[in-house]
């Protein structure tokens, strides 16, 4: 990190950070390494009998075949909600970027789902796809295909993923509006000079220009389809049918707050923070980069 | 542009106003639903033509609460806009003060601090919230306002955030605010917040969505119906139970808990889309 | 630990009484339920009538989310020393409190300690038995008791040219009535809400078959599964033949297949008794009522016909660590909704079974059960024989979980990814591994 000029005091920056260190400790630090102790533990829920158990809370969720299910639906889910957010973010984005007329009101008109709570927004799709009573569900029984989300894992699956992605589309949308208006209309000119058609330009020049700001929004996608879905399977599938749609957040949350098991859902937490800290080094390295760029 | 050729230029219009309906298609739905009666609403298909209950299920949500949760909306309209107030403003400001230490001064500890703080990213709520239940509960603060702000207010994205844009301030600023005599504080009062004004505005944009929006952590803390934000509200009136969930009025519900953080977005769009942008780079 | 609770308990009860004396205060009861909608308003109801009868106490009603977040929030805030007084515990978490010696303070210890001459026999044994210890003694105080029920389409039913004053009594005559329903243009004959409590908890109590050894469970946490017995592997596989046909279609868990019925999408319905009331007010049509249906060729029951239905809804259990005080309170209050009068009121508002005998005659003799018929069947088909080992309960550790793996294995077998003997053998095994947990766990 650049060091530069500054002062030198010997008290002042020590509080000057001391609120945000001190709510750091005690809500943030100090919580996740009860997490950890908890992990070698099993416990019974009211916390009246404790025993240290090692490991055996990391072994008995590897061989679980219903967390290894979870990896593999997180897997599944994170990809599909990635691909399809930016694909379709991707191309607004772009359509957007080429129209002169109403540019504004469609960019206002694309931004407001960032707005909506996951919660709100696994009601609202949960109440379309409702197989009974929803719209949607009903005009897919009508042109014959039988919607039962409640019972066809896949179908469930498509929906969870349809949710995340209508929230996160604005985002990326956004991201890539602004890093297609960054790149300079002379580069693009000069192409159209050279004879390059519009489909040329979009994979040769923009695309290319494009891809760090891609990369970057891969790694958020994937980190918001982790964890900051929870509130729409949550709403939406509970991670059922037969746990098509548990990604491995939900997991956590339903092991340690509907079935009790403390050690098994810290020890899955561990697990988690993990794959979160690999993720958010991966995004620091290169945020890093962009900045001594 | 380049070329403007008639039936490209219609295929994007078309993407685009696809892409807006889409967009558009589950709140208009939600709307409908909410000028509807529970027995409209249960006849599949629900007609798309929006009903004459509109002022009556928002009336019934807002003042009178419903049968399902004796809480009205108006009350959790507040009580969100109290929350997502205090966190926006607390990050804010503490992000503020941290970054300025580390971007401004040398003392020991300062990575050691700057790496703590970052840390707080990789631990979603989720993730430990038991133990931090314990905490919160241990300082006597469960059901109330700080229980539910401050454990919030520790943020890593904004103290990067200043901390990025300080770096790019020239230094020749703070030399010349040294001649001038001033002092660490006077430096930070009158030229970093007024540079900072544009940030700022645009952070708070993304932290009242994210104060707004909190979903479990509310959940838990609070055991009292008067401290109930709107998102919780909702939940609640989903989980009926035995009866059956009163479909109009939630909806009424969901489309009151949209509408303010996406006004906010929408009318501040040009500060929340610098500072989403600038935030995450 | 312990010490310190204690000590905290006696300051609090100490600054209780001293601000009891200065300011006359209530002592304050805190009770977390699970109640939503009109039953919400039921609650409070019930805690405003004992705050009303006397001054010293003040029950304090609090809504907590569903079944589930009012356990685990009476559990991290007993852990944290905030526990509330009362919390309203789901049939499936009862093994997990009565693990929880210590934690728990049981109900009969509550009332012979407050001294107001309490008498367990007064409450229905078919509702009691089911949270007693086996040498009688009462944990819980039972709240809101309810039996799934079998409702049917009136209208439909004579559209279809089936007699609408008569509901199918076995699955033989209910898969008969749903070709009919369906050779009528009903998309689908039957659906149920509560899956696992449906066909496989109250199969086995209907039919007299074990779910699981030692009565199950009430004889003891070693107890392991038997829910894939032949019976129960044909009862299973019936049902999902009913399912490719959409005689039978399944709805999801919970309640949330009501609207099937309500939208008369489906002809038959297995709710709970108390679902009652919602689904009279959004029914548009006449709705009949009937007991669960049995197969007669699987049957273990009396001369060939059901043994009896089991209860669901939940009860009340008393946290640890407080005051005498604060417990006489707490037992005032359930006397307050064991009276009659109250008890009867509460049974005829919410449809949940009447909890004490004195309720259920006094219903019966302000003849409420003519003019609703529909209130009586869960009562009659509970009591229709004397409970069995297999018919008076399950009491199984970690059985939210279990449940959930048991709807999860339905849901394969539904979905046609699953043969039904494989499908319950692996709910039984996989079951049966959370069952050596509990175990371990409460050693």
């Amino acid at each position: 990190m650049r060091v530069r000029v500054g002062y030198s005091n010997k008290v002042l920056p020590y509080i000057l950070v001391a609120p945000q260190v001190i709510i750091t400790l005690v809500f943030f630090i100090w919580p996740a390494s009860q997490a950890l102790y908890q992990s070698v533990q099993r416990q019974d829920p009211f916390g009246l009998r404790t025993r240290f158990v090692g490991l055996d809370n990391f072994a008995a969720i590897l061989e679980d075949p219903g967390y290894l299910n979870s990896l593999y639906v997180t897997a599944i889910f994170s990809i599909s909600v990635a691909a399809l957010a930016l694909g379709l973010a991707l191309l607004l984005a772009v359509s957007a970027d080429r129209v002169i007329r109403g540019a504004t009101a469609y960019k206002t008109l694309l931004i407001w789902p960032y707005a909506v709570a996951p919660a709100v927004a696994g009601v609202l799709w949960m109440f379309l796809f409702n197989p009974t009573i929803g719209s949607v569900a009903f005009a897919l029984k009508a042109l014959g295909y039988d919607w039962n989300h409640l019972l066809d894992g896949n179908q469930a699956m498509l929906l969870v993923v349809l949710a995340a992605t209508w929230k996160q589309i604005s985002y990326n949308f956004i991201f890539f509006l602004a890093g297609l208006q960054a790149i300079p209309k002379s580069l693009i000119e000069a192409a159209a000079i050279d004879g390059a058609g519009r489909n040329r330009r979009f994979w040769t020049i923009i695309l290319p220009l494009l891809s760090p700001t891609a990369f970057f929004l891969l790694v958020v996608n994937v980190v918001y389809a982790f964890f900051d879905t929870f509130g729409i399977i949550h709403s939406v599938t509970s991670g059922g049918p037969a746990r098509a749609t548990e990604i491995l957040v939900y997991k956590v949350y339903y092991d340690a707050f509907e079935a009790l098991d403390l050690g098994g859902s810290a020890a899955q937490s561990v697990i988690l923070m993990a794959i979160v800290i690999s993720l958010t080094v991966v995004q620091f390295r290169y945020v890093e980069r962009r900045v001594h760029y | 542009m380049i070329e403007k050729k008639g039936m490209g230029t219609w295929l994007t219009h078309a993407v685009l106003i696809l892409g807006v309906l889409t967009v558009a298609f589950p709140i208009y739905v939600t709307f409908v639903a909410s000028s509807l009666t529970l027995r409209e609403v249960l006849d599949a298909p629900m007609t798309l033509i929006p009903g004459s209950h509109l002022v009556e299920n928002y009336r019934t949500a807002l003042f009178s609460g419903t049968r399902m949760n004796a809480t009205p909306v108006a009350g959790m309209l507040l009580n969100s806009l109290i929350m997502a107030l205090v966190i926006a403003s607390g990050k804010i400001v503490i992000s503020l003060l941290s970054a300025f230490a580390v971007v401004y001064f040398r003392f020991p500890l300062r990575m050691v601090f700057f790496w703590m703080i970052f840390i707080t990213l990789m631990l979603p709520v989720e993730v430990r919230i038991l133990p931090t239940f314990k905490v919160v509960s241990d300082l006597e603060m469960l059901n109330s306002f700080p229980g539910l702000t401050i454990p919030l207010i520790a943020s890593a994205t904004a103290t990067f955030l200043f901390r990025q844009f300080f770096m790019t301030i020239p230094d020749e600023l703070v030399e010349a605010s040294k001649i001038d005599g001033a002092g660490p504080m006077r430096f930070f009062r009158d030229v970093l917040l007024p540079l900072s004004r544009t940030n700022i505005a645009a952070l708070f944009v993304i932290l009242f969505i994210y104060g707004w929006n909190q979903y479990l952590w509310p959940l838990l803390i609070t055991t009292d119906h008067r401290m109930d934000t709107i998102v919780i509200g909702i939940r609640r009136m989903l989980a009926a139970g035995d009866d059956q969930i009163e479909w109009p009025v939630v909806m009424a519900t969901t489309m009151l808990a949209m509408i303010p953080p996406v006004l906010v977005v929408v009318v501040m769009q040009r500060w929340f889309v610098k500072g989403l942008v600038d935030s995450e780079k | 630990m312990l010490s310190r609770r204690n000590l905290l308990a006696a300051t609090a009860a100490v600054a209780l009484s001293a601000s009891a004396a200065t300011a006359q205060q209530p002592v304050e009861i805190q009770f977390w339920h699970a109640m939503g909608g009109a039953l919400n308003e039921w609650v409070d109801e019930l805690a405003k009538g004992y705050n009303d009868s006397q001054t010293k106490y003040k029950v304090v009603a609090v809504n907590k989310g569903n079944y589930t977040e009012v356990m685990t929030g009476a559990i991290a805030a007993y852990r944290a020393n905030r526990a509330p007084h009362i919390i309203q515990v789901f049939e499936v978490g009862t093994a997990t409190m009565m693990a929880a010696k210590g934690a728990v303070k049981p109900v009969y210890e509550v009332m012979e300690q407050a001294g107001i001459g309490w008498d367990p026999k007064v409450y229905l044994p078919a509702v009691a038995g089911y949270y007693t210890t086996t040498d009688g003694r009462m944990l819980s105080m039972p709240l809101n008791s309810s039996s799934p029920i079998f409702y049917y389409n009136k209208d439909a039913f004579k559209k279809a040219g089936l007699d609408p004053a008569v509901a199918p009594k076995t699955w033989v005559e209910v898969r008969d009535a749903a070709k009919k329903l369906q050779a009528s243009g009903m998309p689908c004959g039957l659906s149920t809400a509560w899956p696992s409590w449906v066909l496989i908890e109250n199969f086995g109590a209907m039919h007299n078959l074990p779910m699981g050894t030692l009565e199950n469970g009430f004889g003891g946490l070693g107890t392991e599964f038997q829910f894939n017995s032949p019976a129960h592997v044909t009862h299973m596989e019936r049902i999902a033949e009913m399912q490719k046909a959409k005689e039978f279609d399944y709805g999801g868990r919970r309640g949330d297949s009501q609207v099937k019925f309500t939208n008369a999408e489906c002809g038959m319905y297995i709710q709970s008794s108390a679902g009652l009331s919602s689904i009279l007010k959004t029914a548009k049509f006449d709705v009949g009522f009937g007991m669960m249906p049995y197969w007669p060729d699987l049957t273990k029951g009396p001369n060939g016909g059901p043994q009896n239905s089991i209860l669901g809804g939940a009860t009340l259990w008393v946290l640890g660590g407080k005051s005498a005080d604060e417990y006489k309170g707490v037992a005032g209050f359930f006397a307050h909704i064991s009276k009659p009068e109250v008890q009867a009121a509460s049974h005829q508002r919410t449809g949940y079974l009447p909890i004490t005998m004195a309720a259920y005659e006094l219903t019966q003799k302000q003849g409420f059960y003519e003019k609703n018929p529909g209130f009586e069947i869960a009562n009659k088909q509970m009591t229709l024989n004397p409970p069995t080992p297999n018919s008076k309960g399950i009491r199984f550790g970690n059985l939210v979980q279990i449940r959930d793996i048991i709807e999860e294995e339905m849901e394969a077998v539904f979905a046609g990814k699953k043969q039904a003997k494989a499908a319950l053998d692996s709910a039984v095994q996989r079951g049966n591994a959370l069952l050596r947990q509990f175990e371990r766990d409460n050693k």
